[in-house]
């Protein structure tokens, strides 16, 4: 039976092969140069040269291709769920097929083993594919300081992802059992899970730590605040308030900079506006975007001088508080999102064949 | 002896619409039984819940004493042809015959292979340039060659040109005589039923309309012509199947297991075609009960 499947799958698996050569081949041209670069320029760095700015320097090389890379790993795992999934039934039932497979094969067996070999497949091909990317990528990341900013693209969620968006496909293919539509409807469901996942749930999987600081004249004239108001989901703009730099904790996953007092109540615009009256007249222009999770809309002030003043006068009452996902939480939110996406499409898959059963016996 | 296929009250409804409705029907086995009816009649949906394609939605069916699509060996048991005879257009027909071989421990690849030679086929071409009639003969190689009991097959004359339809009908009758298979075929044109089957079941609006070993219903059917009377007036023993009237003339189909005896008519013998259409043209079977017997008068 696992010599049908194979039988069947033996196309699609060639493409994927030939696109993990050709995917090794680049990065393998390409790696050791980005390795050395990093032994000659970051790494030499520490005897007493300018860091910062032969970080910045080799964190532009290879620019194009880390923007493919990024490119690829956050598409292939929803392109197998579309065209591995999505059709995998779907085009039985729309071609009549299914009345010869499932008459020398019974369907339950026929499905199983299809969904094992194929579902294992897009895990290999993930799995091999986040594996090279994740090498080629290691000086970019050890340089970046930011290991979060590539999570769903790096070491084990690629292969949840492209194992649960593939059951995804499966499973809408058998429920709506028209190839094109099957394919439309697992796109839509696979960004809506990306997104309700990103967002609700792996915030969530693990408390955050906090890290408060105190705001003192050093720090109001060093960092790089700003006044403006930050930008929610919708598109939604809060109250115009202080907004303190970007902490500087080193591969941090930063869920919020607020200021707090001693008891934890937030700065409110009234307290705010009565400490800094002249805080936002004269605004100079807003910049800042909105990404997925929210961005923010900075008003620079044009006095600098006006806002450093401003800032010392709240740092007496109030202090920063950062609450963040810390390095150390990097494995554990890999393997439980990895946990997760398995499960899901373990239950994916299982509604499937199911779905047929119900259908034929 | 078990039936080929025995169903009771059967009944399948796709969202609100049944396809088939309250569907009583007992399929010997031994024999190969055509299934007749117009399109919509609920044949195909009859032939898929027959072979597991498809769950009831009320009743009960029984395959070979079994459950269809109960397991595989149920489904190695019965041998299926989908209209159309659907196949995998990018694999070669070397490849369809794996994929029969591999899941039917019964798999004979000795015939399947012999009969892939005989009708000239090439192992390596691929499934999707096959023509209707290659397309069709394969379907019945990966049907017979697991080596069923039951043989189901829809429709598969339909998209056939007349010398295909000739040649696909001569494989299956060389399959019953050197196999001794059961065989249920399905069609809308009687014509072809009629070289080849000993059993036929009229189905229409889910219903069996007619049942029986083709040379009975032959003989039990008869067209009588004569001078224009009520066909109530009939003796009991004489159904009334299709009746048509001129001014002075009335021609009548009758079906019957007595002689004709009045010499008013004149009896002639029917064909398979003409009774079926008869069959399909009246809505219900008329009531023979409360009319007169004719008694031979000594």
């Amino acid at each position: 039976m696992i010599r049908l499947a194979a039988l069947q799958f033996r196309a699609q698996a060639l493409v994927a092969g030939i696109g993990l050569v050709v995917l090794a081949i680049v990065l393998a041209v390409t790696g050791p140069h980005l390795v050395h670069l990093y032994d000659a320029t970051v790494a030499a760095c520490g005897a007493g040269g300018d860091c910062a700015s032969a970080r910045s320097a080799f964190l532009q090389t290879d620019h194009a291709l880390r923007l493919a890379l990024s490119v690829l790993m956050v598409v292939v795992p929803g392109l197998i769920g579309l065209f591995w999934g999505a059709p995998l039934v779907a085009r039985e039932f729309e071609t009549g097929t299914y009345r010869l497979a499932w008459t020398q094969v019974h369907h339950s067996r026929w499905l199983v083993v299809e969904l094992g070999l194929v579902g294992l497949a897009s895990m290999a091909v993930a799995g091999l594919m986040s594996l090279m990317v994740t090498w080629w990528a290691s000086p970019i990341d050890s340089a970046k300081h930011a290991i979060y900013a590539s999570f769903e693209q790096r070491n084990l969620v690629p292969i949840g992802y492209a194992v649960a968006a593939f059951a995804l496909g499966v499973l809408i293919g058998v429920l709506v059992r028209r190839v094109i539509p099957a394919i439309l409807l697992t796109l839509v469901g696979f960004v809506a899970l990306q997104l309700l996942f990103l967002n609700f749930v792996r915030p969530n999987l693990l408390p955050p730590s906090h890290q408060t600081t105190a705001i003192t004249r050093e720090s109001a004239m060093k960092g790089d605040w700003s006044y403006g108001s930050s930008t929610g989901l919708l598109g939604t703009s809060g109250p115009s308030t202080l907004i303190p730099p970007p902490p500087a904790i080193r591969n941090a996953w930063v869920y919020s900079t607020r200021l707090v007092d001693r008891s934890g109540a937030p700065l409110t615009p009234s307290a705010l506006a009565q400490a800094c009256p002249l805080l936002g007249a004269g605004s100079s222009g807003s910049g800042g975007g909105a990404g997925i999770g929210g961005g923010e809309t900075r008003v620079r002030s044009t006095n600098g001088a006006a806002l450093e003043d401003c800032v010392t006068k709240i740092g007496a009452t109030y202090h920063e508080l950062v609450t963040y996902q810390p390095a150390r939480h990097y494995w554990p939110l890999q393997w439980t999102e990895l946990a997760i996406y398995l499960a899901l499409a373990v239950g994916l898959g299982g509604c499937g064949v199911w779905a047929v059963r119900r259908r034929l016996a | 002896m078990i039936a080929a296929v025995e169903s009771v009250g059967l009944g399948k409804r796709f969202g609100r619409r049944w396809a088939l409705r309250d569907c009583t029907v007992t399929i010997p086995a031994g024999e190969v039984v055509g299934l007749v009816g117009p399109n919509g009649a609920g044949k195909t949906t009859l032939l898929h819940l027959a072979v597991g394609l498809l769950a009831p939605s009320v009743g009960t069916i029984r395959v070979l004493g079994g459950r269809p699509g109960s397991g595989q060996a149920q489904i190695s048991k019965v041998g299926f042809v989908a209209q159309d005879a659907p196949v995998y257009g990018h694999l070669s027909v070397a490849d369809h015959l794996r994929m029969g071989e591999y899941p039917n421990p019964s798999w004979d690849r000795a015939l399947a292979e012999g009969r892939i030679r005989q009708l000239g086929l090439d192992p390596r071409q691929r499934a999707g340039s096959l023509s209707g009639g290659q397309r069709a003969q394969l379907a019945l190689v990966l049907a017979v060659a697991k080596r069923p009991e039951l043989l189901v097959l829809d429709e598969p004359l339909a998209s056939l040109d007349p010398l295909a339809r000739r040649e696909f009908l001569q494989g299956l009758m060389e399959v019953v005589a050197s196999q001794g298979v059961s065989v249920v075929l399905s069609s809308h044109q009687v014509a072809d039923l009629e070289r080849v089957c000993d059993y036929l079941i009229v189905l229409a609006d889910s219903r069996v309309r007619l049942a029986g070993e083709v040379p009975d219903l032959l003989a039990e059917h008869v067209r009588l012509s004569g001078p224009r009377r009520d066909p109530s007036s009939l003796p009991s023993d004489q159904t009334v199947i299709e009746a048509g009237h001129t001014d002075k003339q009335s021609v009548m189909l009758v079906r019957t297991r007595q002689p004709v005896l009045d010499p008013a008519w004149t009896a002639m013998s029917v064909t398979l075609e003409d009774l079926v259409l008869a069959y399909l043209k009246t809505p219900e079977p008329s009531e023979a009960s409360t009319r007169p017997r004719l008694e031979v008068a000594r």
